[in-house]
Order: C-alpha cells, then sequence, then structure tokens
C-alpha cells in the first residue's frame, strides 16, 4: 500500500453545505420551480405493451377550455439516422408502442386535472401485437419481433431480423484443456430480476420555450449538459439555444442520465407560448422509465483441489427492454475482474423484450453477471471446505494481473480488501446460530471523461468553485475540500456551486463514479491556475521575479534565498490589491480526465431466514471497499452504505412483475419493495485507500462498485442459511417458500 | 514494435488476426495503419475505448505508443 499522506483538509468530514436545505425543505428540486402563466404538462401513455399504432387524433383535447398544446410522435423531428434514433421513438412513439406505459401524446394545460382530463379526449387507434416478455424466448429465431428493422449488429449483417441487438464475447487461454484441468466443475444457471433505482425524486422538469424557439430548462438530472444536446437534437434545435439548469436531484443511480419528459415539455411549452411544468407520478416512473436488465446467466467453472481456478465458461442474456442498449459489455468485462484465471470464455447478448428500455443502474451489468460468478464460488468453497475469503484471495487479481478485457492492472487494492474483510470483527466472530454468512467480491472500473471548472477568488480572497457537475453524491462539499487542500486554504473560505449550461464549461453526467475523480482534476489544475496568477501577483507587489515566489499553506511566501524584505501574502491580500497588480482572479481548467482506477470490494453478511414464512432478516452487513481515497469519508461510507441497501434490496424482494400481457403489476413502492431503515441493520464499512497514482489525491470513485457484491453475499448467505444453492433472485418469502416446496 | 490485440469483435474484420505488431508514434498512427490495412474496421475504432500500457483512454487521440507498448481496444464504459 502506497504511504500515507498528511492531509489538511482532505480526510475530514465536514457538514455538507446543502443539508439545512434539503431537510428543511428549502432546497428546490426538479418540480419546485413556479414560473408566472406557468401550465401544467402531462403524458398519454400505452395501454399495450405491444401494439401498431393506427392513428392518433389530439383534435378533442386541443378544443377543451384551458388545454393550450397537444403533441403526439407526428410533431417531433423525424430522425432516422445519428445517435438519437431509438431515443426519438422513446420519449414519444410512431409507429409502434413497444412497452406498456410507453408515451403516444402529450398535453399541456392550465392545471393538472384539466390536462388529465384532456388526456382522456385523445383517441388512440391501436392494432395489438403478441408482446416479448421472456429473454431466453426472445432469442429464438422464430420469436415474435419487437422490431422488424432490428439486426443484430454483427460484421456482416445476418439475412434475418432478430430481437437479439449486439453480442459481446472474451475469450482467453484454451477453455477445453482449462476444464481438463480441474478436479471438479461447479455448473448452473442463475436469474436476476429487472429492478429499478428507486430513486426518491420522479423526473420533473420545467420547460420555457418563447416564439423565437428559444429557451430554459430547469430539471432534475445526473447531467444538464448532455440532456441539453439530446433536448436539442430531438427537436432539431440548435445547442445554444437552450439553457439546461439542475435542480437539486433526489437521486439518480444512473437512471437520470436520460431524457424522457424535458423535450416533450419544451415543444409544449413552444407550442403553448407559456412554461410548461411536467412532473411524472411515481407509477410513471416504474412503467417508463428505464430500470436494469433483468439477466440470465450460466456459469460452468472449473477448479483444482487447492482452489485454483482452471477454467471458466459464462453465457449471459440481458434485457434491453424495447430498445438496444442492455450493459452487457460491462457485465462480461467486469464478471472475471477481481481474479487471475488463463482460460475464460464469456458471452452476452443484448436482447429486445417489450419492457420499458432499460438504464443505467450503479456499475451497470456487473451486479447481475457478477452474482452467478460470485455465487459459483461460494459452492466451490463449500466443496472444498475452505474459508470462501481464502478462496478468492488464493485465485485474487493484484498489480500485473491482466484484466479479462486487455490491459494489466496498476496498483490495486482487491488483495487488501480480502485482508481487511478477514480481520474485521464482524467476520471473525462466530456466524449466528440458524444464520449463513455471505461472502462476495464487487468490481467497477470507474471512468473519467469531460469536466469543466473555475476557480474564482473574491475581493476577500474567499474562494467560489463552479462546476458543471450536479451534486448528487455530496460533490459540492468535495470540490470545496480539494480546492481548501489545494491552496492551502480553510473549507470553511471556500464554496461551491454547480453552474448551468451557460454559466460554466462542458461537463459529462454526473455518473459512473467519475466526478470526484475528474471534476475534481479540474478543480485542482484551476486551483493551480490559481496558485500560478497569485505568485505573479505577489513578485509585482515585491519587485521580484515570478520564479522568485513559493506557495506555502495558502500565502506567497520569497523563495529561500531571495533577498527581500517582504511579508507574506495570503490570498486575501492578494485579492484586496488584484485592482493594481492586473485585476480579478480567476482559474480555470477543462480536461478529459484519463487514469480512472479500479475498485474493488468484499462484503459478507450474516442471514437468517424463516423458514415457515420464507422472510429473511439481515442480522449484519459489512462492506469493504477500495476507495483510492476517500475525500470526505462519510460521503465514501455513505455511497458504500447506500450501494449495499439497495443491492440488499435487489437480493431479497425488488422485482418487476409483469403479467402476460406484459403489463407491469407492481409499479408503487407497496408492492415493488424496497428496503426500509427497519429492514436493515447498520451496515459496517472499511474504507480501504490504496492510492490511484493518476489523480493527485489518488481519487478512484466509488458510487458503482458497492452495488456490486450484495446481491452474491445475500444469495451465498441464503443458501448457506437453508443448505440449498438459491439461483433465482430476488429471494423473497414467495419464492423461498417455493424453493423449499421443491 | 508495439503489440496491438484484437479484440473478439474486430477478428471478422482482421479475417482472425488476433495481435499484430506495428512500428507508430501515437494513437492516431496506429488507427491510420489499421484502417490502411482493414477499412472496414473505421466504424469500429471510432466506437472503441484503447488501453496502452494499462492505462485506459475513453476518447484516444494521440496517446504516445511506445516500442514496447502493449496496446488493447476494450468496449466504452459508461456507469450510473
Amino acid at each position: 500500500m502506497a504511504e500515507a499522506v498528511d492531509y489538511k483538509q482532505i480526510g475530514n468530514r465536514p457538514i455538507r453545505p446543502d443539508g439545512v436545505d434539503k431537510v428543511t425543505g428549502r432546497a428546490r428540486f426538479g418540480a419546485d420551480l413556479v414560473l408566472p402563466n406557468m401550465i401544467h404538462g402531462k403524458v398519454l401513455r400505452s395501454p399495450h405493451a405491444h401494439a401498431r399504432i393506427k392513428q392518433v387524433d389530439v383534435s378533442k383535447a386541443l378544443a377543451m377550455p384551458g388545454v393550450y398544446a397537444a403533441v403526439s410522435g407526428g410533431d417531433f423531428p423525424a430522425i432516422d439516422s445519428g445517435d438519437v434514433v431509438d431515443l426519438a421513438k422513446n420519449i414519444m412513439a410512431r409507429d409502434k408502442v413497444l412497452y406498456h406505459g410507453h408515451a403516444v401524446a402529450a398535453v399541456a394545460a392550465a392545471t393538472p386535472a384539466l390536462a388529465n382530463a384532456a388526456l382522456e379526449a385523445i383517441e388512440v387507434d391501436y392494432e395489438v401485437l403478441s408482446p416479448v416478455l421472456d429473454v431466453v424466448a426472445a432469442m429464438d429465431p422464430g420469436a415474435v419481433l419487437v422490431d422488424e428493422n432490428n439486426y443484430t449488429n454483427l460484421p456482416e449483417k445476418p439475412e434475418k431480423p432478430s430481437n437479439i441487438a449486439n453480442v459481446g464475447k472474451l475469450v482467453r487461454g484454451n477453455i477445453e484443456e482449462g476444464f481438463e484441468l480441474a478436479d471438479f466443475v461447479i455448473e448452473r444457471e442463475y436469474k436476476v430480476p429487472m429492478a429499478h433505482q428507486g430513486y426518491i425524486e420522479p423526473h420533473a422538469c420545467v420547460a420555457n420555450v418563447d416564439e423565437t424557439g428559444r429557451g430554459s430548462v430547469w430539471c432534475c438530472t445526473q447531467g444538464h449538459f448532455e440532456f441539453r444536446a439530446a433536448t436539442a437534437k430531438l427537436l432539431g434545435k440548435d445547442l445554444a439555444d437552450l439553457k439546461f439548469i439542475a435542480s437539486e436531484i433526489g437521486g439518480g443511480f444512473g437512471g437520470k442520465t436520460v431524457v424522457y419528459l424535458e423535450p416533450v415539455a419544451a415543444l409544449l411549452s413552444e407550442k403553448a407560448g407559456r412554461p410548461v411544468k411536467m412532473q411524472m407520478s411515481r407509477e410513471e416512473v416504474f412503467r417508463a422509465t428505464g430500470p436494469s436488465s433483468g439477466t440470465v446467466t450460466r456459469v460452468k467453472v472449473g477448479f483444482k483441489n487447492d482452489g485454483t481456478i482452471t477454467a471458466a465458461e459464462t453465457w449471459a442474456a440481458f434485457e434491453a427492454g424495447a430498445f438496444a442498449g442492455a450493459p452487457h459489455m460491462p457485465g462480461i468485462m467486469a464478471i472475471y475482474s477481481p481474479y487471475e484465471i488463463e482460460n475464460f470464455v464469456v458471452e452476452a447478448f443484448d436482447v429486445l423484450v417489450n419492457k420499458p428500455k432499460v438504464a443505467a443502474y450503479r456499475a451497470p451489468g456487473a451486479p447481475q453477471t457478477m452474482h452467478a460468478f460470485e455465487c459459483a464460488l461460494d459452492e466451490a468453497a463449500l466443496r472444498l471446505d475452505m474459508d470462501p475469503l481464502d478462496l478468492r484471495m488464493h485465485n485474487a487479481a493484484d498489480e500485473g494481473t491482466q484484466a479479462p478485457y486487455g490491459p494489466k492492472f496498476p496498483a490495486i487494492g482487491f488483495k487488501a480488501c480480502i485482508e481487511a474483510a478477514k480481520n474485521h470483527p464482524n467476520y471473525t466472530k462466530p456466524v449466528p446460530e440458524g444464520a449463513g454468512r455471505g461472502v462476495a467480491a464487487g468490481f467497477w472500473f470507474n471512468i473519467g471523461m469531460q469536466s469543466s471548472a473555475e476557480v474564482n477568488i473574491n475581493e476577500n480572497g474567499s474562494v467560489m468553485v463552479i462546476e458543471g457537475n450536479p451534486d448528487i453524491g455530496g460533490s459540492r462539499a468535495s470540490m470545496a475540500m480539494m480546492a481548501a487542500e489545494t491552496l492551502g486554504v480553510e473549507y470553511d473560505n471556500v464554496r461551491a456551486q454547480v453552474g448551468d449550461t451557460e454559466s460554466t464549461g462542458f461537463c459529462n453526467v454526473t455518473g459512473g463514479s467519475r466526478t470526484t475523480f475528474a471534476t475534481g482534476m479540474a478543480v485542482v489544475q484551476a486551483c493551480e491556475d490559481v496558485i500560478a496568477q497569485c505568485k505573479q501577483r505577489a513578485a509585482k507587489t515585491w519587485g521580484v521575479d515570478d520564479d522568485q515566489v513559493d506557495w506555502q499553506d495558502g500565502q506567497a511566501v520569497p523563495m529561500p534565498g531571495v533577498n527581500a524584505d517582504v511579508k507574506p501574502l495570503s490570498l486575501a491580500d492578494i485579492a484586496g490589491n488584484a485592482a493594481k497588480t492586473g485585476g480579478p482572479i480567476q482559474g480555470r481548467a477543462s480536461l478529459n480526465a484519463q487514469g480512472a482506477g479500479a475498485s474493488f470490494s468484499i462484503n459478507f453478511a450474516d442471514l437468517k431466514v424463516d423458514r415457515e414464512t420464507g422472510k429473511v432478516d439481515v442480522l449484519n452487513f459489512t462492506a469493504v471497499q477500495d476507495a483510492g481515497k476517500a475525500i470526505h469519508p462519510s460521503y465514501v461510507e455513505g455511497q458504500m452504505q447506500g450501494g449495499a441497501a439497495q443491492g440488499i434490496g435487489w437480493a431479497l424482494n425488488e422485482e418487476y412483475i409483469f403479467d402476460d400481457n406484459g403489463v407491469l403489476e407492481n409499479p408503487g413502492f407497496l408492492d415493488y419493495r424496497i428496503p426500509v431503515a427497519s429492514d436493515l441493520p447498520m451496515i459496517d464499512t472499511v474504507i480501504v485507500e490504496v492510492p490511484n497514482p493518476s489523480h493527485p489525491f489518488g481519487v478512484r470513485g466509488v458510487g458503482e462498485t458497492p452495488i456490486v457484491a450484495p446481491l452474491a453475499a445475500c444469495s451465498n448467505a441464503v443458501s448457506r442459511a437453508l443448505d440449498q444453492r438459491l439461483t433465482d433472485l430476488p429471494l423473497s418469502p414467495p419464492n423461498i417458500i417455493a424453493a423449499l416446496d421443491e | 514494435m508495439a503489440k496491438i490485440i484484437m479484440p473478439d469483435s474486430f477478428l471478422a474484420v482482421t479475417q482472425g488476426e488476433h495481435e499484430i505488431q506495428v512500428q507508430v508514434e501515437n494513437y492516431r498512427e496506429l488507427v491510420t495503419e489499421l484502417t490502411r490495412k482493414w477499412p472496414d474496421l473505421a466504424d469500429l475504432l471510432s466506437n472503441t475505448a484503447v488501453a496502452i500500457d494499462g492505462e485506459i483512454f475513453q476518447d484516444p487521440f494521440l496517446e504516445p505508443i511506445g516500442d514496447q507498448s502493449e496496446v488493447y481496444f476494450m468496449a466504452r464504459i459508461e456507469g450510473g
């Protein structure tokens, strides 16, 4: 492990700057903006999972008093090429509806009640088709087609269309020889259901577009720059004609990286000549926004009697929903990443079904595939009578291991995570009577991408950081801390805010565990720009050369040996004299961050099952993760606990339940059961810090990895508690009872 | 010469050639070299991330490639 660095700000736990506003209700979320003359938009949604639209007639709705605008697919620009073809059809159906809840038309009226009444006046003539609901059956060459124009994306175009949109495959070594070396083989099929991110705030926006076609959109989003780009493309507008402002956001987890309402609200606003507010109900969120892929994964793993993995073979089918784009590639790239395996094959399919188009959900694709592999490892550990952590350590990837997706890992913290778990008091204590202890590993690549930041020095020397990433997980605090550390000033002297698309440089979405890494790097560079300018200002003030000034502890000081009778100049001194030395001081940086560091985790938990009711109790849960460096440890722990809670929910209760017609039967939190506080113990966390050498403070990114391991950790715990291998999630009471009755 | 390893998804275009050695100074030169040999690779390369000596670049352009470099192409990663 790298040497610890003695930081002054990094690693502290200041109170979050947005906390008071959020707990008092002052914070303004997507639905909180009210504008003069604002009206209300509503969406008419398909009652069928698969149907041809023969006609949509909005004329009766438009004729109603108080109704200002009505649109259907034909009112949007026709888009038949480029990267938003599917998105255009998803925000408003054109010729076919492809899932129950698919948007068919929309209205804007004086009140929400009038808008709802207007929806009832819209006439739609459907030709109902058979829905495609089972991912494996959908792959059959004779299956009903979700999209008659979908051909599997292969180097040579297939002769016939198919529901398989994409195929991914990774191969290494010789799989047959690998299995020949094995003393035994574990082989099973595992299922993970479609599940929703469960963010608390439904999608909402207010669009205000004037008669010239220019305007602004206020919305809850993980990336207002990318929302602007998508909306402009979908409406055929110039990017510069739209300003997007990110509201506070009540959770996203990947689900708010996609536009649904914003282009519709903007078009309605332009037609109505008034601001239009749109917000989804919880039911609409479930029916019409992107959940994670449901998957079927078949795993075959060969082991030697000392625990060495000799070969691994995986086949996985990912539900894409109505349009291509399941996270099958990250799923297959992640599955073996924690381990050194010489012989493997992994193949995955991106399959269209008549369900909502999937969206990213924390570490997209990895929880599903890694659930299968980590369960197979647990079964092997039981067979070998080997500690499951020892089995993982025996095969663990380390610095120099060739990742399954190609490159050799630089310094990584997987072994350090295993060691920390092995020594944790929750692991060294006996398993509670009647419970099972489950262990699993997690992994995510982490990413960089583009970020910008500006750092303005106020007249009194206080610091304002402006960045373009919506603050979902505490980025304003972490940006301010990194700025304070770089500048050598106190955290309380720094404020951070999220700029709109007209007031700061481009930033990719807040997602992929990239913001603290990439935008943090931009903030550090912008601060270094400020320091360089401050040194120049001090040099001018003192009448010395620029290179005779150093920056220490937030002050300009003369370099050793400089013969000048001067006192150090603080940021406040320099800012106060800025008018004489060159004007206001502003640092800027824009970058495409490279060098994101992979993050590994180990989770373990003790779970107890009531055999009569099938109810599962989580007695304790411990999450160990390599963060590289925790800028604000409380936020890192919060990410780990939040990911664990979501993963436990996915493992134990959460699932989309469709009827035979493709209608979601549980579109609300009463029937789609996410964990509540009383369902969970305190989730214990251990932050391992193996610094990422590519980041100034060693950051790796922490948001994705925490959801990966809980699925298998819970599954393994329940299987051990019951002494029976359960392969299909969720491990809900009815499913457990059914498994026990088999 | 740098070692360039093709992913499975490229093999249909490269006629099964899994690994080649090339003398280039940066990623742009590598793309020029590969598309000269296999013109159909251009589309695949435009949507691909690359790992050069273990460091992953989502939007590669002028990254240096040395004589002893190992280059892997891989799917772009996004996230939630």
